[in-house]
């Protein structure tokens, strides 16, 4: 990206420049220090974990917590709680519908963005605004008529039932962002398109689906992370391993007057991995997509 | 058959000359996929709810009745519900403020961060990329009074324990979350305000530069002023998210001990889930959804504003 004029007016840096990437550097890693943490737990042995006066530099480390994870033998056998995770069928009903469910937002979400940006029709002020409200709406308050619903349509426990339920979450948001990034590419290349003689769909496929590619990619993170992460909701509809996502399934290393925290830090930074991996690829598209002006106003 | 132009600019009319029918069936057949999905997901629950929220509905009772406004009338004389929305609009203030300084301040050393903005950006979004369920367990953990991290750190920096019970004391308890919270949020806005500030034109500074312009001056008078419209968005947004906080501090304390640390989404939980009173807790919800819906229709009636309006 090359809009950082704004940093350095062509100067040499300065000491007080370095000294300013320190202070950052600093208020990052306090940032990054419970993800560090957690990491670290996850490697511990639970001896270690929860002795008093604390013990900071581990003395040993171990994979145990992952291998009881993976269903792999360890000397220990499982977790003391939560034992028998199917962590297999969770990891693949959480990357299917997160992954389905934000394709499915981004094809709807553009849509809809297209016609906020580049028509004008009756209703649209109201409609937009009815779906920001529908953004209002916390998934407590939708879990129970939602329930009742799903188990009726028999899409109760189903990962079908999932992935409608976070669609309809990541819609609005989406279709606010691409509409934002649609309006900020000029009109007349759309003109052209359809001076050429391109019909009004391959314009859209052509000409403004391509240079609204990097919104999308911004769009897609905030989807993507909305369906991992969900928990109310996903508490409510999935009751079995056949849909449970991980969310909800972080509960099982808890119990009445114990939790396993080494067992729960192992599935967190499970969890936090795809995410990651996925920010890091397109952090860049999302820098460039809401600098493009999908902000401003 | 009458063609209508799809926008002012008269060359654009030209190029965009499609059917009135068509421009008219165009937009909505466009959204309709995604109001289908918002119509099963959103709408319905919400217009069953509202119907429950006027009989004495409750999952263990066989029949349901009809009782008009008896639900909204012990909701209004209810206590507890008018203090967890009191300590709902504190929480979010306090928390949608401190989020925005802080996040105003990283993203302000992001934009003139040297090297290594990718993977710091990446860093940063950690906390954005845990669930909230997880941030509560974790939090949760953290501020435990016997092994957490916060007690442990004091234990070793003052060589004696001790066991400040975080999530029980009345304002540590508030203080713990509000933590947590600001933790998870504050990513969200440097990555708004970051791209504000990366999006501004380089002129004006130049030019303040040129006049001597010290980086306060320029701060307070240029790049301030220019990301309005992305300061505007991160803040609706967030206050839109935290209106809606549940998840960590129902893990973190569950609203208690007792109700001193409950808000508005804990207490309805409480009432429709565990006290079997789930009539109340749509009015409740509902009351909550409608002042909500008032706050977004304030906040976003401007975004509208600058977006459409006036440009037709």
């Amino acid at each position: 990206m090359s809009t950082i004029g704004y940093a350095k007016a062509g100067r040499r840096p300065r000491i007080g420049d370095y000294l300013r990437d320190a202070v950052l550097y600093l208020i990052i890693f306090i940032f990054f220090l419970p993800v560090l943490w957690i990491i670290l737990t996850s490697i511990r042995p639970n001896m270690e974990i929860n002795t008093r006066p604390p013990i900071w530099i581990p003395r040993e480390l171990t994979l145990d917590s992952y291998k009881i994870l993976l269903g792999w033998p360890t000397p220990e056998g499982a977790f003391g709680l939560g034992s028998n995770i199917p962590f297999g069928q969770y990891a693949r009903n959480s990357i299917i519908i997160a992954t389905v469910s934000t394709l499915f937002s981004l094809t709807f979400g553009t849509l809809a963005g297209y016609a906020f940006a580049r028509f004008a029709f009756k209703g649209k002020n109201g409609l937009f605004l009815g779906m920001m409200l529908a953004r209002a709406v916390p998934g407590i308050a939708l879990s129970l008529p939602l329930f009742v619903l799903y188990a009726r349509l028999g899409l109760s426990d189903s990962i079908p039932g999932m992935i409608i339920t976070y669609v309809a979450l990541n819609v609005p948001f989406t279709a606010w962002l691409m509409d934002g990034f649609f309006r900020a590419i000029p009109a007349e290349l759309d003109e052209a398109a359809l001076i050429d003689g391109c019909s009004r769909w391959s314009a859209f496929l052509r000409v403004d689906l391509p240079l609204a590619l990097p919104g999308a990619a911004a769009s897609g993170i905030f989807a993507f992370l909305t369906a991992w992460n969900e928990f109310a909701l996903a508490n409510v509809i999935t009751r079995t391993p056949a849909s449970r996502t991980f969310p909800p399934a972080l509960y099982e290393f808890t119990g009445q007057f114990v939790s396993d925290w080494r067992g729960m830090c192992a599935m967190s930074v499970m969890m936090l991995i795809p995410a990651i991996i996925f920010v890091a690829l397109v952090q860049r598209q999302l820098m460039t997509g809401l600098t493009s002006g999908a902000m401003k106003g | 058959m009458a063609t209508i132009s799809v926008t002012k600019s008269p060359a654009r009319a030209r190029a965009f000359e499609i059917s009135a029918d068509e421009a008219k069936r165009l937009p909505w057949l466009l959204l309709t996929p995604g109001l289908v999905a918002l119509a099963v997901v959103v709408a319905f629950p919400m217009l069953y709810s509202f119907y429950l929220s006027f009989t004495n509905y409750d999952l263990t009772r066989p029949t349901t009745e009809f009782i008009g406004l008896q639900n909204y009338i012990k909701l209004f004389s209810n206590a507890t519900f008018w203090q967890a929305f009191g300590r709902t609009v504190l929480f979010m203030t306090l928390a949608v403020n401190l989020e925005f300084l802080i996040g105003l301040a990283i993203a302000q050393l992001m934009a003139k961060a040297l090297l290594g903005r990718g993977l710091l950006r990446t860093v940063l979004m950690m906390p954005m990329m845990f669930a909230p369920v997880l941030v509560g367990f974790q939090f949760k953990w953290f501020f435990n009074d016997q092994v957490g991290l916060v007690n442990n750190l004091l234990y070793t920096l003052t060589g004696e324990p001790h066991i400040i019970p975080w999530l029980v004391q009345v304002p540590l308890g508030f203080i713990s979350i509000l933590v947590a919270e600001i933790w998870m949020g504050t990513p969200f806005m440097v990555i708004i305000l970051e791209a504000g500030i990366l999006s501004l034109p380089t002129e004006p500074f130049e030019a303040a530069e040129v006049d001597g312009a010290s980086g306060w001056q320029k701060f307070r008078h240029l790049t301030f002023p220019m990301i309005g419209p992305f300061i505007y968005t991160a803040m609706a947004i967030r206050s839109l998210d935290l209106a809606r906080v549940y998840d960590v501090v129902s893990i973190m304390t569950g609203g208690g001990p007792g109700t001193r640390t409950e808000l508005i989404w804990t207490y309805v939980y409480r009432l429709a889930f565990t006290g079997h009173d789930y009539a109340t807790g749509s009015a409740m919800s509902y009351v909550t959804v409608v002042v909500s819906f008032l706050f977004t229709f304030f906040l976003f009636r401007n975004v509208i504003r600058s977006r459409w309006e006036g440009r037709e």
